[in-house]
């Protein structure tokens, strides 16, 4: 089976191809709903062996829809889905893939030592009961029932329950909603070792710091394609120029009080934007030491400086709009 | 470019599903059991129903070679036998299903029939243990003379008239939202029990009632449980199988409707 490497709707990216093998792949998905709405349009996505990729997007972009297609819970309108070169509905595909979903509710009157062994069971060659409990930090409320359990715990249960086949492939959808920021990085602490263990790793997410501390990949999508793709660093970057126009070069936010106008500052070399906001202007620059030196030259009263690496917020937020 | 591919050895389908099987039927009784909001009404209705309308109200009474006991055992019986099909599958399918429980179940390997046998499998275990309580107060309390032959009918006809009714509760997951589910189940499981003369033996209801009972897969059931005791009093022994088997393949129909409904819009 061949891996198609084109990707018609993202921005090319200079991305350095992982060279590992195709272990997942959407190729020009187009899903259709009956009522009509078009969750995602011929987006192609592919994931390979050992990579964190995190898919990133406001609600309703797509990502739930991505995830299922991938798990075999949902069949594409047209275009083609893969897991180990196999139809995700494949018996053998499944025994390779762990999923933690958004869960609303569990089996209640079943203990946490219960629910594991019940999905040991499901796969040919499970990971050791001792191990699933030690790397998803259950010991001690193992015999609990899963309905007594806090809101961490029953996420780090549904975590275990992703591990229990030992798989290759891990979808985690939205692993640390609801989660405390102490119970959030022992997750992404968790999440690193599996990486570490050669598995690869699909995170879907909303908390855009972590994509960054754990994804090599970040794509992000929104209406149902992929709006840009690429490591953290280049995400953040893209996300703070026009798209199409990035050519390198890193970006800055420069935030200052001045009386230079707007569109004296527009005219500097470097600047892609700037905006007032009271007594403070925020400015966009591709050659922060060049503008700086020309702006306290402009302006002789230029206070209260503050220069900043765009955050992975900023770019989201312009790549993907004014969503919610 | 290289694209993983599966290397898995070839499993018998049989070998490797049974034991999921075995133990996903063992946890969903065990997890019905603890669930007291589930196993207290289950097993509770029809005990309390059976010790007011057949041990207090009736202790002893003849009607003609009719014991009167006996005669109710069998309703309460069929009665409790249903509920705890509709409620284990019905309303338990609906909350796996409402709350994303299936959808990761699904995403394993499980083989989905496992799931459904399992649930399947409880039901009928409750069936076993509701029927035998309410044999075990007939005779105890009721002075039920029940033979070993006539209570090995009962059970037999527990694990097939079961099925109908988890074909209903399929059914019913599959169309009704979770948050109305129980209450949609006892708005059909109570009237439908009554209406197949459960609750007050059909020759007491008024006429059009006693018509429209060969509608109810209660009242054929209940017939064919009745007929385990030689009491059954109309229709031939044949035409309940009918009636159950008509139910089912309808209700199957409705559940595959409903499943295919399910599938487009995910």
């Amino acid at each position: 089976m061949s891996t198609v490497l084109d990707r018609p709707n993202a921005i090319p990216v200079p991305v350095p191809i992982p060279s590992g093998e195709a272990v997942a792949s959407l190729d020009r998905v187009t899903k259709r709903f009956p009522n009509g709405v078009v969750a995602l349009d011929e987006l192609s996505l592919t994931l390979r062996r050992g990579e964190v990729v995190a898919l990133l997007g406001p609600n309703g972009a797509g990502k739930s829809t991505a995830v299922k297609l991938l798990m075999g819970l949902s069949s594409p309108t047209s275009g083609a889905v893969a897991i180990f070169g196999a139809d995700p509905r494949n018996h053998a595909a499944r025994a390779r893939t762990g999923v933690m979903l958004q869960v609303g509710r569990a089996p209640e009157m079943l203990r946490v030592r219960e629910h594991i062994e019940l999905f040991r069971g499901y796969y040919p060659s499970p990971m050791a009961y001792a191990d699933i409990v030690q790397v998803a930090g259950l010991s001690g409320i193992e015999s609990r029932f899963f309905g007594q359990l806090s809101g961490g715990q029953k996420q780090r249960v549904l975590f275990a329950l992703a591990l229990a086949g030992d798989p290759d492939l891990v979808f985690l959808d939205e692993p640390t909603v609801g989660l405390d920021i102490k119970s959030r990085r022992a997750m992404w602490a968790q999440i690193e070792l599996l990486v570490a263990r050669g598995k690869t790793v699909l995170l879907t997410t909303h908390y855009l710091e972590e994509a960054d501390s754990l994804a090599q990949r970040i794509v992000v999508i929104d209406k149902g394609r992929i709006v840009c793709e690429g490591t953290p660093a280049e995400v953040k970057s893209l996300g703070s120029t026009t798209p199409g126009t990035a050519t390198g070069g890193s970006v800055k936010i420069i935030r200052c009080a001045t009386t230079i106008p707007t569109h004296a500052l527009l005219n500097i070399p470097g600047v892609t934007s700037a905006t007032v906001n009271g007594d403070f202007t925020t400015i966009l620059t591709r050659q922060a030491e060049s503008t700086m030196r020309e702006m306290l030259a402009l302006d002789l009263s230029l206070h209260s400086i503050d220069v900043q690496s765009p955050k992975l917020e900023d770019a989201f937020l312009a790549l993907t709009g004014d969503h919610d | 470019m290289s694209t993983a591919t599966l290397n898995f050895p070839r499993y018998n389908p049989l070998t490797r599903s049974l034991p999921i099987f075995l133990r996903e039927t063992r946890y969903e009784f065990i997890r019905l059991l603890r669930t007291r909001s589930f196993s207290f009404s289950v097993v509770g209705f029809p005990v309390v129903f059976y010790l007011f309308f057949g041990i207090v109200m009736n202790r002893g009474q003849q009607i003609g070679a009719i014991s009167v006991a006996k005669y109710v055992l069998a309703s309460y019986a069929v009665f409790g036998m249903v509920g705890a099909a509709l409620f284990g599958i019905g309303v338990g399918l609906a909350a796996d299903l409402a709350a994303g429980w299936l959808d990761l179940k699904r995403a394993s390997p499980m083989p989905p029939m496992a799931y459904v046998l399992a649930k399947c499998c409880s039901a009928v275990f409750f069936g076993i243990l509701i029927v035998s309580l309410l044999a075990l107060m007939g005779i105890t309390l009721g002075n039920v003379s029940l033979s070993f032959a006539e209570y090995a009918r009962m059970i037999a006809l527990t694990v097939v008239g079961v099925i109908p009714f988890v074909c209903m509760g399929l059914a019913l997951a599959l169309l009704v939202p979770f948050s109305s589910a129980p209450g949609i189940t006892n708005m059909i499981y109570l009237p439908m029990s009554f209406c197949g003369g459960l609750w007050v033996p059909l020759m007491f209801l008024p006429h059009f009632m006693q018509t429209i009972a060969v509608l109810m897969p209660t009242y054929h059931l209940g017939q064919l449980m009745l007929g385990a005791f030689g009491y059954a009093s109309t229709g031939t022994t044949l035409s309940h199988w009918y009636g159950l088997f008509g139910f089912t393949l309808l209700m199957l129909g409705i559940a595959g409707m409903a499943l295919r409904r399910l599938e487009q819009n995910s």
